[in-house]
């Protein structure tokens, strides 16, 4: 109700001496596009931590990639003050804003913000309605037991239908279309309203002060001067400047350099209190060693459990990466020893292809994760990257017992093999009703399994599969897109793995395998693959001075082949006195061009032939930019 | 010529050539540097005018006979004389010997639509400013439509010696494509013309137009050597960009010519040509005699200087002995002899290189008010190094029967050329007896061959 608290009351919500009854700890579930970021801009400037002079569109979104592409990677919490009349007296709270990130990708860290708060504001779009990823993310708040907030946002835009939505929130989270409150993040409209509503409805945080510390890491950040900057909520206990911390997973023991709150440039505290929202800065300069999910305990007087959650990140989704320039290859191991500092999800390996020379091997969480990773690469490093076709992790059993984790195709073992498997998803997928039969058939034909499908009102459907993540990563989001006009929306999670009857597709130029163009494909789509793939390389590989066979092969099984036909002419019929100094040029660019060859056996392959054949594949790096720009 | 001129250097305004192309050292032992090892000197002239366009055509040519700010038809050999007039200038400023002029090619265009008189004009300046070779080869194009035996009789009481029909097709629906407008029939009137007026003849053959047939290109061929003429040239049709087939092509009104086409096009000329009587001395050259061939041209594939008179023509000289095998093929050493050495890139150091090539503006507006002016008409030039040098040798003496000296080739480049009689594009027997000889199928892969043989 009332805007900043005015100075006296306000200290009694000084960090580290905050009473849990006066903090809120909330997050907002939004889907990209949904107008997160600047709904969390009016609320930094309507409770003064940010000055008008200051303000900035989209405040919190730190990296270039965010702010540009309109989507939040990186969480950060932000203290702001907000006082609102408590019986009859201004009653000063803190807020700490938790900003998740809103990608697939990131489930795991979008659950341990979420255990992070008490209370979560689930943002939607008043004229799109709520996305399939939204609903994960708000099961996932629900689950940890959040108080759920429904609010409608762009109510300034004409197409804007907020009654036809605000039913479709209540129907999904409980209580009256009414409650639903009704804000605009540009014009500020309602926001005042929804602050009052965090602190009337969101739960103050409860805890044990005299405990030993037990503080969550929801959130880890490199930062080039500082080191890691680690965020944590305090769940028993306090935190204290220059005292000893142990990470509970790994026992590391480090010294708290510095503690203090966001709001929204770090401000340094005496400590942080039970409930209270803040950052750690230890030294340490690889986000490894604080991880998300751990638990910071004292190490004079450590906790004797740690907090529930924690997991360590896995990689989903691998592909190779490759400069395009052979030279680049130390400028790419030494971006990827960088990024990594930030992303404790992101592992590599070196790797050497036949077709593309040095590059890596990298695990994603996601195709997002992929994209996001190459986009920096390239960005921040000026590196021209070329990626296979993502894949996702194979156990491979062998006759005798043994088991092989795959993560790259070419590596599929020979010989006989008892059985694959390989990871699948939980998929939903929201959709207008009118697609349901298109999506069914999308999903059967990615050999998915219903699960079920719930009307989420007249005209909209929620359709929940099984489906193979390779399915998933192949092309998937792009058919599910073109096929519904650009109406559905999808969101996974791990479920499991499964045996499934997969065999390795090799492709060979002239008898030579092309190792960037194996797939692990289920046996009958096998024959659909090898056809594609030697089609396509028909089309792109030049002509050479002999004849060369494409083939795909299964084993020593040939399933397709398409021929190159040898060149027959090349010469320039007319080479006279005006012709020369162009046809040298000419000359020069070929010889030029010849350096990026890559020899396949004697077959003499431009590396752009490479790239045209993957880049036109790797549909998985496609969808997520599609995704994150939907 | 083509429309599109060479990114180069600018020229400076007198037209002047680097004081390295007169060799800056003192002759080396071997002799094949310094100023007595010059070569032969030929002088190309450009005629910019056609009565119309043909729709393939990319050559820098105007149809209007008057083209404003004096130049027309009319005036153009006074103005390509001047020209000829600076050339003399410039080569004698350049320290360069005077040397009578072996071989004069008159091209264009259709040089024989100006009149006999002004050709015999200019190639009397040509003959004033540096004479003539007693056995000098003087070639003009000439479109078998504006030719008579009277004017056919005056070039060669002038001195021309060989005339170069633009036969074509014999084919009209070809030629109707390719918007030629003469008539067919009259290739064999013209050839006997010429011949009776003791004029060597060639004809200019294109093959694979759009709805050429292989039966189309035979009869050509045929049509052709029923003329009994000494020499073909036959070109594979290049669409080029800018000209009205390119936009036809992209319309989709004619379709591209294919290379598997042009490839069996080639071959049957070559096996047509050749059981005439015919042998190829360049890629695209087939001659009865040694006698037949063109000396002309072949001094473009080997290197010798010319100078180009006339709107967008090009001119090379050589530095002397630039690119001469060195004894034991071993990697050739210093291009100018001692006192200059070479740097890595290939130039020599300082500014020497082993060949200056330039080019004059395109417009003969433009190029007569220049030469009126009393400036080089050149618009650019480039100075070429060692390895540019090098390069065009292997692309251009690789075209010829005579073939390549190995001993020119880089290590890598010999290296290469196993791999190659393997693949049958270089000839084996050649190869082993020290040059790099086409196969019929290197001669429709030479540029592959040159990309493997200039390996470094």
């Amino acid at each position: 109700m009332s805007p900043i608290p005015s100075a006296q009351p306000s200290t009694r919500i000084q960090p580290a001496a905050t009473p849990p009854e006066l903090i809120r700890n909330f997050c907002i579930i939004a889907h990209i596009d949904h107008g997160k970021s600047t709904l969390a801009d009016r609320m930094l400037q309507l409770t003064g931590v940010v000055e008008p002079r200051a303000m900035r569109a989209q405040y919190l979104d730190r990296m270039d990639i965010e702010r540009e592409r309109g989507i939040t990677i990186k969480s950060q919490a932000v203290r702001m003050p907000w006082a609102v009349d408590v019986d009859g007296a201004e009653t000063p709270h803190a807020l700490n804003m938790i900003d998740t990130p809103g990608h697939v990708d990131f489930t795991y860290e979008v659950s341990r913000s979420l255990a992070a708060c008490e209370g979560a504001v689930l943002l939607v779009d008043a004229a799109q309605g709520i996305e399939a990823q939204t609903l994960a993310n708000l099961y996932l708040a629900m689950e940890n037991e959040l108080e759920i907030i429904p609010v409608l946002n762009k109510i300034d835009l004409p197409a804007a239908q907020p009654e036809k939505y605000a039913e479709e929130l209540a129907n999904l989270v409980g209580g009256d279309p009414d409650d639903v409150l009704k804000v605009s993040g540009k014009t500020g409209a309602g926001v005042e309203a929804l602050l009052d509503r965090i602190v009337e409805r969101v739960p103050a945080p409860v805890g044990d002060p005299d405990a030993p510390a037990r503080a969550m890491i929801f959130d880890s950040v490199y930062d080039t001067y500082r080191g890691v900057v680690t965020y944590v909520r305090v769940v028993d206990g306090n935190l204290n400047p220059r005292e000893r911390i142990v990470m509970m997973s790994t026992r590391a023991t480090h010294e708290l350099l510095e503690i203090g709150v966001i709001s929204p440039e770090p401000i340094v505290t005496k400590g942080l209190g039970v409930g209270e929202v803040g950052y750690l800065i230890t030294g340490v300069k690889d986000v490894r060693q604080s991880k998300v999910g751990d638990t910071v305990t004292n190490a004079a007087k450590p906790a004797d459990e740690a907090l529930g959650g924690y997991s360590d990140p896995k990689p989903m989704v691998f592909s190779g990466l490759y400069p395009i320039d052979g030279t680049d290859y130390p400028v790419l191991r030494d971006a990827l020893d960088k990024l990594k500092l930030n992303d404790a999800a992101l592992n590599y390996e070196p790797e050497t292809s036949v077709a593309l020379g040095f590059g890596f091997r990298v695990g994603f969480l996601g195709l997002l994760h992929l994209e996001i990773v190459r986009e920096r690469l390239e960005r921040e490093f000026d590196l021209d990257l070329i990626s296979t076709a993502p894949n996702v992790v194979y156990d491979v059993t062998l006759e005798d017992g043994t088991v092989v984790k795959v993560t790259n195709p070419s590596e599929f073992p020979g010989g006989k093999i008892k059985q694959v498997s390989e990871p699948v998803v939980r998929a939903t997928i929201l959709a207008p009703s009118e697609f349901v039969g298109t999506v069914m058939g999308l999903c059967n034909d990615r050999r998915g399994q219903m699960l079920g499908m719930d009307y989420l009102s007249e005209d909209r459907v929620e359709l929940r599969f099984t489906l193979p993540l390779a399915e998933i990563v192949f092309d998937f989001f792009d058919q599910l897109k073109s096929r519904t006009r650009g109406y559905a929306s999808l969101d996974y999670e791990p479920s499991g793995d499964q045996v499934a009857d997969l065999v390795k597709v090799d492709i060979l130029l002239q008898g030579e395998q092309v190792d960037a163009f194996s797939a692990i494909v289920h046996k009958d789509k096998a024959y659909d693959y090898g056809v594609m793939m030697t089609a396509k390389l028909k089309e792109i590989i030049p002509r050479q001075q002999f004849e060369v066979p494409i083939q795909a092969a299964v084993g020593a099984r040939v399933i397709a082949r398409e021929t190159v036909r040898a060149m027959r002419k090349d010469v320039l019929a007319k080479c006279y006195g005006g012709d020369i100094s162009r046809k040298r040029k000419l000359l020069e660019k070929q010889k030029e061009g010849k350096k990026r060859m890559k020899n396949i056996g004697s077959v003499e392959v431009p590396k752009d032939a490479f790239i045209a054949a993957l880049s036109s594949d790797a549909a998985g790096g496609k969808d997520a930019k599609d995704k994150s720009k939907k | 010529m083509s429309p599109a001129l060479p990114e180069g250097e600018p020229v400076p305004p007198d037209g002047s050539l680097p004081a390295w192309v007169a060799g800056s050292g003192p002759s080396s032992p071997d002799g094949t540097s310094g100023p007595t090892a010059r070569r032969g000197f030929g002088v190309y002239l450009h005629v910019p005018f056609c009565s119309v366009r043909c729709g393939y055509c990319d050559f820098n040519t105007y149809t209007a006979s008057e083209l404003g700010g004096g130049a027309s038809r009319a005036s153009y050999a006074t103005t390509a004389l001047r020209e000829v007039d600076l050339a003399v200038r410039v080569l004698r400023d350049a320290g360069l010997p005077e040397r009578p002029v072996s071989t004069v090619f008159v091209g264009g265009g259709t040089p024989t639509l100006l009149p006999a008189g002004d050709l015999v004009r200019l190639l009397g300046g040509v003959r004033d400013a540096w004479g003539l070779a007693p056995d000098a080869e003087v070639t003009t194009e000439a479109n078998p439509d504006s030719v008579t035996p009277a004017s056919l009789t005056e070039l060669a009481d002038a001195g021309f010696t060989r005339v170069s029909f633009g036969m074509q097709s014999a084919v009209p629906h070809v030629l109707a494509t390719l918007e030629r407008t003469h008539d067919p029939r009259r290739v064999p009137d013209v050839v006997r013309w010429a011949r009776d007026a003791g004029l060597q003849v060639s004809l200019d053959l294109i093959y694979g137009t759009p709805g050429e047939s292989l039966d189309d290109w035979r009869a050509s061929l045929e049509a052709a050597l029923a003329t009994g003429v000494d020499h073909v040239s036959a070109y594979a049709l290049v669409v080029e960009p800018g000209t009205r087939m390119a936009a036809q092509v992209r319309r989709g009104e004619l379709a591209l010519p294919s290379e598997d086409d042009q490839a069996t096009k080639y071959e049957l000329a070559d096996e047509l040509l050749t059981a005439a009587g015919l042998t190829w001395y360049e890629v695209s050259n087939w001659a009865r005699t040694d006698d037949d061939r063109c000396r002309h041209n072949l001094a473009y594939w080997r290197g010798d200087d010319w100078w180009g008179i006339g709107p967008g023509a090009h001119s090379y000289v050589a530095a002397p002995g630039a690119l001469a095998p060195s004894a034991g093929g071993a990697p050739a050493a210093s291009p100018a002899g001692p006192g200059v050495v070479t740097d890595d890139t290939g130039a020599s150091a300082g500014d020497a290189g082993v060949g200056v090539r330039w080019w004059n503006v395109k417009h003969p507006r433009r190029y007569a008010a220049l030469l009126e002016a009393g400036t080089s008409p050149a618009a650019g030039r480039e100075l070429l190094t060692r390895d540019q040098g090098r390069l065009e040798q292997a692309m251009l003496g690789v075209r010829l029967h005579e073939g390549l000296d190995l001993a020119v080739l880089s290590p890598a480049g010999r290296r290469a050329v196993a791999g190659l009689v393997a693949n049958g594009l270089l000839d084996g027997r050649a190869a082993v007896a020290g040059r790099a000889v086409l196969t019929l199928r290197g001669r429709l892969l030479a540029d592959t061959v040159v990309r493997e043989i200039t390996d470094e």
